[in-house]
């Protein structure tokens, strides 16, 4: 088997070298190049003949699941410090600094395939893994494909990453890497399919959790969009560009359908998922309502996948569409709330727990921005609000309630739920520092989202303020030093989420040093240590 | 537990299932929760039929209130046109002289003209008109074509240095094309470095005489046809003011040197391609109106 694997990866490396030296251009022979490396690199880590042992006392694969913590949180300061970068060069554009590489256009697919892909994904993959395995009484099926789905991911979010710098992208809305990073990702996704789905089938539990419902649909729907989306004609089998299968507002609306779906079963059902496994063991209650868990899965899947027409409200698509996205988008907010009812009222017989403990704190507030976002969603798919809120900061600022408040607040959850159990540790180094990160991201977020909202509402409203003659009252650039203040709040509120983000990692950093800080406990609790911790 | 089928907090039954230690109460959907979902069901049928909405083999239903998001437009577009109708005809069919005499016209051209201009050409010359490095200021006295009404009018309708699809300039379009002195080897780079000394000495600027006068004679031969022998430039040629020291693209040292070298050659739309005779002319009012017009 190892030679077999070997042989494959040395002629994935020289395949690669040769596909570089005759690229047609730039961006495709350098992805080459990363290729190779990458080929090279593994070859010369199965040439290690001593079988890595990821198995942890509980006889789960935890090894993967461990990279996957660090892999996160690592992406995860990245992602957040490109974001408070482009935030300040929307402030001050001497900050694209006038080399294509670092100009806004290249840097923006940047910061967000960096938060939602390489952040979010990671973060996903790895609870998935340690979820299923927890929830079904199995292990994976196949240590050596999930560690595959890790490097695999990994190198495609490298590939992403170096490709939008030099200038390689589809132009499509969270879907700018070029086709054959897409097939990469066609392979790795399928086999995380197999990985996540053979477990489930091989469970030892009759029930299938509820998270692994929203799991399962997440990597399903993520593959459907990937694939349909990604549809296009390479110019050439060795460059980068290639163009879309659809033209107009064909093309426009697969984009948005995908675009909408990935906020709605990347961002949404998958870290319900997340949400759906941390919240009730960090605080050791029963989920609250069995049957609200069903309906609002089955009624949040069936209905977000036709809201994504909500997107493209007053432009070169047709009316009924126009009307159905936006429908669509308001039968979601029920569903939607579903899982914030479940998440919030899971605490009941708990609530103490707020007071003495930051991490449910942090879940607490991940799935009270949950609630917001997934209001204001429907509230902004009306065509109405939509005239107003449409294209200005208004959208920015929703998104990243979605996603700094609960995207990332439930992922910080997670990773402080599973480093000091994944490391083997008694306790977090600091749940002093958690709350400090709690507090950073809090406010960073409301910082953000309160001048997004005033940003945005101001920009809507200079735009459309004709006068009595028929000609508009503001320039495009009076709009633009409008809002000048506001982008500085919000790059302030962005920059505490990130300083948040790196004290999370010098904190999970010492956690799995087996560091303990000494420190007086939090708010009178008699200890520090989840008591889950202590029993286990 | 004395019950494992209940919870000890909450006294609630679970459903009996547990994984890894999680159960799940067998708590009823909170009715508030479902009979919102059910209004927001009710609402969209109901939105459904009274908007355009389902897809049928060849179209989709139109629905009962008509709507249509093109005829909204158009609606609004035919009232906003409306309103303004009795005082652009005017507009239209009086000359730029008559309606810079009659107030109403006049006060009706300036505010039009002014939202034309933040949407249409406030991108290069500024909000304010004040222009920026290659863009001209439009709120002074110095004029590359001229500040009348009708040289304004010209230069907004047919543009500068505009090409048809073939590439070659149109007919009607400003251009002066002032030869690269230096990247097209008509001068030398010392020349070039002592007309711009010239050119300083013009504008009555620092400069360095015995290298000024080198330029002189440089100046004569090469600059002097469209400059002039005092550097007071001609309009018709589109040929600027090198005396006045207002710059387009900059009157130091090295920018004038850079000017010279490789010439310099700015393009602006003809907007009579895009707007109507009338609004062209309430640009023109407008622009006029700024401080500089003559």
């Amino acid at each position: 088997m190892r030679a077999f694997e070997l042989s494959i990866l040395g002629i994935c490396f020289f395949a690669a070298l040769i596909a570089a030296g005759r690229a047609h251009d730039d961006v495709f022979a350098i992805h080459c190049l990363i290729a190779a490396a990458a080929a090279a690199f593994f070859f010369y880590r199965r040439m290690d003949a001593s079988e890595r042992i990821d198995y942890s006392a509980t006889g789960y694969a935890d090894g993967v699941v461990r990279a996957g913590v660090i892999a996160t949180v690592f992406w995860g300061v990245i992602g957040f410090a490109a974001g408070v970068y482009i935030a300040l060069q929307l402030a001050f554009p001497v900050l694209n600094l006038d080399l294509p590489w670092t100009t806004f256009g290249r840097l923006r697919p940047l910061h967000t395939s960096a938060v939602i892909f390489a952040f979010g994904g990671n973060a996903l993959i790895c609870t998935s893994f340690y979820v299923v395995q927890r929830t079904t009484g199995a292990r994976l099926i196949s240590n050596d494909a999930a560690w595959f789905v890790f490097w695999g991911y990994q190198l495609f979010i490298v590939l992403a990453a170096t490709g939008y710098v030099l200038g390689g992208t589809q132009g499509r809305e969270y879907a700018e890497p070029e086709w054959y990073v897409d097939l990469w990702l066609t392979v790795v996704w399928v086999v995380y399919l197999v990985v996540f789905g053979g477990t489930i089938l091989r469970r030892k539990e009759p029930h299938i959790y509820v998270a692994n419902w929203f799991y399962l649909s997440f990597i399903l729907t993520i593959a459907m969009l990937h694939i349909v989306n990604n549809l296009t004609m390479p110019v050439s089998f060795l460059g980068s560009k290639s163009y879309s299968a659809f033209a107009g507002v064909q093309d426009a609306l697969t984009q948005w359908w995908y675009g909408h779906n990935a906020v709605g079963f990347f961002l949404t059902a998958g870290f319900l998922g997340m949400m759906y496994y941390f919240v009730p063991k960090q605080a050791e209650r029963p989920v609250y309502s069995y049957k609200l868990s069903i309906i609002h899965f089955w009624s949040l899947i069936f209905l977000y996948i036709w809201a994504g027409p909500h997107h493209l409200h007053y432009t070169a698509l047709p009316d009924w569409a126009q009307t159905l996205g936006m429908v669509f988008s308001v039968m979601l907010w029920m569903p939607s709330w579903g899982g914030m009812i479940n998440g919030l009222m899971t605490l009941s017989g708990a609530w103490d727990k707020i007071r003495t403990d930051p991490v449910i704190k942090t879940m607490v507030v991940a799935v009270g921005f949950y609630g917001m976002s997934t209001f204001e969603g429907p509230l902004m798919s009306i065509k109405d609000v939509n005239s107003l809120s449409h294209y200005t900061n208004w959208t920015i600022g929703h998104v990243h309630s979605g996603a700094l408040g609960w995207v990332g607040m439930i992922s910080f959850g997670a990773m402080y739920y599973l480093t000091p159990r994944l490391w083997g540790r008694e306790r977090l180094y600091s749940l002093r520092l958690v709350n400090v990160h709690f507090w950073l991201a809090t406010i960073g977020i409301v910082l953000y989202a309160a001048s997004m909202w005033v940003s945005g509402i101001t920009q809507g409203l200079m735009w459309r303020e004709m006068s009595p003659f028929g000609v508009p009252v503001w320039s495009f650039a009076d709009s633009v030093a409008a809002i000048f203040t506001y982008d500085l709040i919000r790059a302030a509120g962005g920059g505490m989420y990130l300083i948040g983000g790196i004290i999370m990692a010098y904190n999970l950093y010492r956690t799995v040093r087996g560091d303990v800080r000494a420190e007086a406990p939090m708010h009178g609790a008699t200890s520090d240590a989840p008591s889950s911790v202590a029993a286990e | 537990m004395a019950d494992p089928k209940k919870d000890d907090v909450t006294g609630v039954e679970t459903t009996g299932h547990e994984w890894d230690g999680i159960q799940e109460l067998n708590n009823p959907l909170p009715s508030w929760w479902l009979w919102i979902f059910y209004a927001t069901v009710v609402w969209s049928i109901g939105f459904t039929i009274a908007y355009p909405a389902w897809p049928m083999l060849t179209e989709a239903t139109k629905g009962m209130l008509g709507y249509s998001s093109r005829a909204e437009v158009a609606k609004e577009i035919e009232k906003a046109e409306a309103a303004l109708a009795t005082t652009r005809a005017k507009i239209k069919s009086s000359s730029l002289e008559e309606i810079r005499k009659n107030t109403e016209l006049f006060d009706f051209a300036v505010a039009r003209g002014g939202g034309l201009f933040k949407l249409h050409c406030s991108t290069c010359h500024g909000s304010n008109a004040a222009g920026a490095k290659g863009y001209p200021s439009l709120i002074d006295d110095d004029w590359i074509w001229g500040g009348s009404l009708k040289e304004i009018a010209y230069t907004i309708s047919h543009g500068i240095r505009q090409t048809e699809e073939d590439g070659l300039p149109t007919e009607k379009a400003r251009a002066s094309a002032m030869p690269a002195f230096g990247a097209q080897g008509i001068l030398k780079r010392g020349e070039v470095k002592a007309v711009a000394e010239y050119v300083l000495k013009l504008s009555k600027q620092d400069h360095d005489p015995k290298l000024a006068a080198e330029g002189e004679p440089i100046y004569a031969k090469q600059c002097v046809r469209c400059h002039g022998a005092e550097g007071k430039g001609d309009r018709s040629l589109g040929a600027p003011n090198l005396s006045d020291q207002i710059w387009l693209y900059g009157g130091d040292r090295k920018t004038v040197f850079t000017t010279i070298y490789h010439s310099r050659a700015g393009a602006m739309p003809a907007w009579l391609d895009k707007l109507d005779e009338t609004s062209v002319k309430e640009l023109t009012i407008y622009v006029h109106s700024l401080g500089g017009g003559e």
